[in-house]
């Protein structure tokens, strides 16, 4: 592999400074290094982030090959600047053995755009009732330390307790998606004013909150730590940051559209805007910048969930839930986050890279970007303005929320262990 | 006006009250010996029923024939995902065939909205009720039934229904026929209280314009028009009364209820009515329910609708002599500029 000299970028939002690449790892990073053959990459006005990590992603290969595989699902992650994603078990078969998990793991390898590190899920058939294998999913070759039924809930309360004791032995975590199922019953929104109006079904917040408050305190009791899923409500920073303040080993994520879009979208009935947990308030939508920006919510996941056109070109009732994220995951951080003022660059990377690398334990990512390190790496143009436009997307689905919509900053180059998955927005 | 009839709140008070005296020239063809007018003949128009409603959909079909209409029926039962058709595929089909407006009943919120803006078809889509969220012409239906009995078929045309005191009561919460007549009879100048059990009401129900009560027996002496709702038997397994006796014990009504109204007050009932849950045979049988009147009523509304969105420009009953040219379909709906001009 050749050498690559990323030149003058602006290495986590800071001063300008070059980055060697040599082979696999970081060479060296300085002022004014010799380019001594290596290939340049003028990055003048670009902010270097360490590669991205997503620790909620849905790859759906196997089972749902028509709205992604591991390859499109890996390839819409380079474009989107990240280098390592961890795939959902609600696949089909679900991924609730090591057979399921290494296939996908395998994928993962041979894609070569992005590594895959497997989720397991906790109960068998995401059904909550009896324990997966955790163990041997632990100790197969995908290595899985997340375990999540995630698209269910684990709702009784003994299972959960169980889970989080069990996987205490390997270091594992439980990431919780939090909906209290009767309470969801035909819910198809956010459950308030807009729903009252529409007539649908409502998801109110208090069926994700009674969900995260029993389960901070189930880990407390058992002295575990557990990892909230795309929180979504103003109660559930509250609860959280209560959690943590009491010292529990508490972790929680936000998507992208929960930091940007609100319920008002609903009133379009277009099942784009369709999705689990529903778009929020703005209320809601402020507490969680808030939350992220001073480390109750910890990181940016995506749950990113392609769908095929004919599953949202429909009704809203008949509408799956979900939203493709990788490739706009930055753009709508920079948008909400950066460009208010709330997180600086340095932030994105704690919670779009080293946070997220850290609760997975996604080995040789979420690493600082210095000399020795492995070099995966994202350069993105913050300056770019332009339309999203869901035609030119890798992944194999094209629900965005965001189809038209001016949203700031580009991913130009994504680097994994060295070798260029992305260069000037062109995927290699 | 709109191309599109999806929402009661999409009407302006013009709107309303053009419909509303629209349908007061329809109701007097139902009085003559020959209950036709050519207005819409050579038009085809669709109804697309995805949920069984016999009645409503009759009583489209009687508003088509008498303005000469080409009917289609299209039942589909059940929901477009275990019909294995898709909504726009559906559709798709009725434009392919040529129909100029399609009549839509579906189980879904929302999906004769969709099927308006979603550039599946060209033709105005007029929604005979979808989900828990709207049934406009139900809500027109009413609000012509009570002008006609709190101010007077003729004396009531050109006026809304102003200062009126309308209490709906029943399961608010699954009700479409609510949330019409609550946009519809504001737009119209009443005041309205919704009448139920809390856990009847939808959260987020603060920002409607009417008032919420709890109780019945205080807003009846208030009322110069009460709505009954009807209540499924199957709410009370989901906990949202404990019995069937409570609830028509709390919120039925019944004569001795009814003695509590003004005496010009009336009763109504969108139907079916499930009598001895919400309503006693003794209230639902008097002379004071307007039921059967609503269901006449119906059917001079649905032409009245029909006639504004696809009338093109005949008028419609005052001078019914020449016959519309079928050719020339895309024009039809000019529905706008003709409402204008009236």
């Amino acid at each position: 592999m050749s050498k690559i000299l990323i030149r003058g970028a602006q290495v986590l939002g800071g001063e300008p400074q070059d980055v060697l690449i040599d082979g696999s790892e970081i060479a060296e990073v300085g002022q004014g290094l010799a380019a001594d053959g290596a290939d340049v990459v003028e990055a003048g006005g670009k902010i270097l982030l360490p590669g991205l990590v997503d620790l909620h992603t849905h790859l759906r290969e196997p089972g749902r090959e028509d709205s992604e595989t591991v390859l499109t699902g890996t390839r819409a992650a380079a474009s989107g600047g990240y280098t390592s994603v961890f795939a959902m078990a609600n696949t089909f078969p679900v991924a609730d053995t090591a057979g399921v998990v290494e296939q996908v793991y395998r994928l993962g390898k041979e894609s070569g755009y992005c590594d895959v590190q497997p989720i397991g899920a906790v109960t068998v058939g995401l059904e909550g009732k009896k324990l997966a294998e955790l163990g041997a999913m632990h100790e197969s070759a995908a290595g899985v330390t997340v375990f999540s039924d995630d698209g269910k809930c684990v709702d009784d309360a003994v299972i959960m307790r169980r889970a989080l004791e069990y996987v205490k032995a390997f270091g594992g975590v439980v990431a919780q998606h939090a909906q209290e199922p009767r309470l969801t019953e035909g819910a198809q929104m956010n459950e308030g004013v807009v729903s009252a109006e529409l007539g649908l079904g409502g998801w109110p917040a208090v069926a994700e909150e009674s969900i995260i408050a029993r389960d901070v305190l189930l880990a407390e009791h058992v002295g575990s730590r557990v990892h909230i899923c795309h929180l979504s409500t103003a109660g559930s920073v509250e609860i959280v940051r209560w959690a943590k303040s009491r010292g529990i080993d508490v972790t929680a994520e936000v998507t992208p559209h929960h930091l940007l879009l609100t319920d008002e979208l609903v009133r379009s009935y277009n099942p784009v805007y369709k999705v689990n947990p529903p778009l929020r308030t703005e209320r809601d939508v402020m507490a969680l910048r808030e939350a992220l920006a001073d480390g109750t919510i910890d990181i940016v996941a995506t749950d990113h969930a392609p769908h095929p056109h004919e599953d949202k070109d429909c009704e809203w009732a008949a509408a799956a839930m979900g939203m493709v994220g990788l490739e706009t995951a930055l753009s709508v951080v920079q948008h909400t986050m950066v460009d208010t003022g709330l997180l600086t660059w340095e932030g994105v990377a704690e919670r779009m890279s080293w946070a997220p690398a850290r609760i997975g334990g996604a080995a040789g990512h979420g690493r600082p970007v210095s000399a020795g390190e492995p070099a995966n790496l994202t350069l993105l143009d913050p300056a770019y303005r332009g339309a999203v436009d869901p035609a030119g997307f890798a992944s194999r689905s094209r629900n965005t929320p965001y189809e038209g919509r001016e949203l700031p900053g580009r991913v130009t180059h994504t680097w994994l262990r060295g070798r260029a998955t992305l260069v000037d927005g062109k995927l290699q | 006006m709109m191309r599109h009839l999806i929402s009661a709140a999409d009407l302006t008070r013009d709107d309303a009250v053009l419909i509303l005296d629209t349908a007061e020239e329809m109701a007097r063809v139902a009085d003559r010996p020959i209950k036709k007018l050519p207005a819409l003949r050579g038009r085809t128009v669709c109804n697309l029923f995805f949920e069984d409603s016999t009645r409503t959909r009759i009583s489209f079909e009687a508003a088509e024939k008498r303005l000469s209409a080409d009917v289609i029926n299209f039942a589909a039962k059940g929901s477009s995902v275990s019909k294995g058709e898709s909504l726009k595929d559906t559709a798709q089909t009725l434009e392919a065939m040529g129909v100029d407006a399609v009549v839509i009943r579906h189980g879904a919120s929302g999906a004769p909205y969709r099927l308006a803006t979603s550039g599946w078809i060209d033709a105005p889509v007029i929604n005979a009720g979808d989900g828990t969220h709207q049934h406009p012409t139900q809500a027109l239906l009413d609000a012509f039934t009570m002008r006609r009995r709190l101010i007077g078929p003729d004396a009531g045309l050109g006026q809304g229904l102003d200062g009126k005191r309308i209490t709906l009561v029943g399961d608010v919460l699954h009700s479409r026929v609510a949330r019409s007549n609550v946009d519809l009879l504001h737009t119209l100048g009443a005041e309205v209280t919704l009448v139920a059990p809390p856990t009847l009401i939808p959260v987020g129900v603060e920002n409607w314009p009417c008032e919420v009560s709890y109780d019945l027996d205080s807003t009846l002496p208030k009322s110069d028009a009460v709505m009954m709702l009807r209540v499924q038997r199957e709410r009370m397994k989901a906990a949202f009364f404990p019995t069937e006796r409570e609830y028509s014990r709390r919120y039925g009504l019944d004569g001795d209820r009814m003695a509590r109204m003004p005496g010009h007050a009336v009763v109504m009932h969108p139907g079916p009515m499930v009598r001895g849950m919400e309503i006693t045979a003794e209230v639902a049988d008097s002379e004071r329910c307007t039921v059967v009147e609503q269901v006449a009523n119906g059917v001079s509304i649905r032409m009245a609708v029909l006639y504004l969105l696809l009338g093109g420009n005949e008028p419609a009953v005052t001078h019914p002599a020449p016959a519309t040219t079928p050719a020339t379909k895309r024009s039809a709906p000019a529905s706008a500029s003709r409402i204008e001009e009236k």
